[in-house]
């Protein structure tokens, strides 16, 4: 019975040694068994540095409340008449693919992911006067849009265009284009924490 | 460089090139189908038009490497395709072109437009030719021919 035990315990230990040191066993579902122990603060800190990417221009280009996508850290209409189009893929020839493929093109300065396309409007993280929206309501958006917290974690974690803001290419002119103010391990990191939290927003104040 | 196989209007070319180089410079100077123009080389213009599987892809900003396997088919070769030559005889019809020089691009977008819309309207034309300029200002004509070719495929 003791030894038993003692074998039990050595297991636990060893289990949650390796959950600490290997960071791919750690699962989107596993987040959920963390909910208590994350408090809501923790999570409200965390959310305010996913917030600050978030309304990055890298992401809030593409997250509009217009009829258009916009471009540049100036966030300035997107050039050449692009409109959103019914699927937010543009219009028959005029799509997004028309100049964004699926990969950046370096040489000549065009932004590229696979499925390159604007979010929804019900996605929209500015509003019509081009304002940025409040933690609060971006908050309320997120966590609105069929997407539980494990999730807009896997859409953080693993979706092309969320991937590409951390990658986004070289400018025509051969520079760099800005980066989101976290690293994308820092921003998945953060959502984990907020998502553990059970996805806590603020208030407006 | 390196080499790639391109499928152009239904047949397979080779060429050995800069990775970085844009499409439309292997089609002009490469494989010598100068219908395809460069206009503003950013986009912005439409004059490079062609279809990518497709889809209507502005050639000038188009690394070589990331045309994969797609089939391309410029001006040369879109009168082949039904849709592609009923917008060329509206195009003839109407009388649409003046200097010309946007004309490939223009029709290039109209058979992308009426092959997902085939009766567009005239915000549809507006929005989807939005891309393609013409220092002429054939654009009424261009909105007429879309139109007539529309009908003659109905």
């Amino acid at each position: 019975m003791v030894c038993s035990d003692r074998i039990r315990r050595w297991f636990v230990v060893l289990m949650t040694i390796t959950w600490m040191v290997w960071p791919g066993t750690r699962s989107v579902a596993q987040t959920d068994e963390k909910s208590s122990t994350t408090s809501r603060e923790a999570g409200l800190a965390a959310w305010q540095q996913v917030y600050s990417v978030l309304t990055y221009p890298r992401c809030v280009n593409c997250h509009t409340a217009t009829n258009y996508p916009q471009q540049g850290d100036d966030r300035h209409r997107h050039l050449f008449n692009v409109v959103r189009g019914p699927g937010g893929k543009g219009v028959p020839g005029l799509n997004c693919a028309t100049c964004h493929q699926s990969a950046n093109a370096d040489s000549t300065g065009v932004p590229g992911a696979h499925n390159w396309h604007l979010a929804p409007l019900s996605m929209k993280w500015q509003d019509e006067n081009d304002s940025i929206l409040s933690s609060a309501d971006v908050c309320r958006s997120v966590t609105n849009n069929g997407l539980d917290g494990p999730g807009i974690l896997r859409h953080h974690e693993q979706e092309p265009l969320v991937l590409w803001a951390f990658q986004p290419g070289r400018r025509r002119d051969g520079t760099q284009r800005s980066l989101p103010p976290l690293t994308h391990a820092q921003f998945v990191a953060a959502t984990r924490t907020w998502v553990d939290a059970g996805t806590p927003c603020p208030q407006n104040p | 460089m390196e080499k790639y196989k391109l499928t152009v209007n239904g047949e397979m070319r080779e060429v050995t090139i800069d990775p970085g180089t844009p499409l439309l410079w292997v089609l002009r100077e490469d494989l010598k189908m100068t219908g395809t123009k460069y206009g503003c080389g950013i986009s912005a213009c439409g004059a490079c038009t062609v279809h990518l599987a497709g889809v209507a892809t502005r050639s000038c900003v188009l690394p070589i490497s990331l045309v994969g396997g797609r089939p391309i088919v410029t001006i040369e070769g879109i009168g082949q395709d039904r849709v592609g030559r009923a917008v060329q005889d509206a195009w003839v019809t109407e009388d649409v072109v003046q200097c010309g020089y946007c004309q490939s691009g223009q029709i290039m977008s109209a058979v992308a437009l009426l092959k997902s819309r085939p009766k567009p309207s005239d915000i549809d034309i507006e929005r989807s030719m939005g891309g393609n300029i013409c220092r002429c200002g054939t654009y009424v004509r261009i909105r007429k021919a879309i139109k007539a070719a529309a009908r003659q495929l109905a």
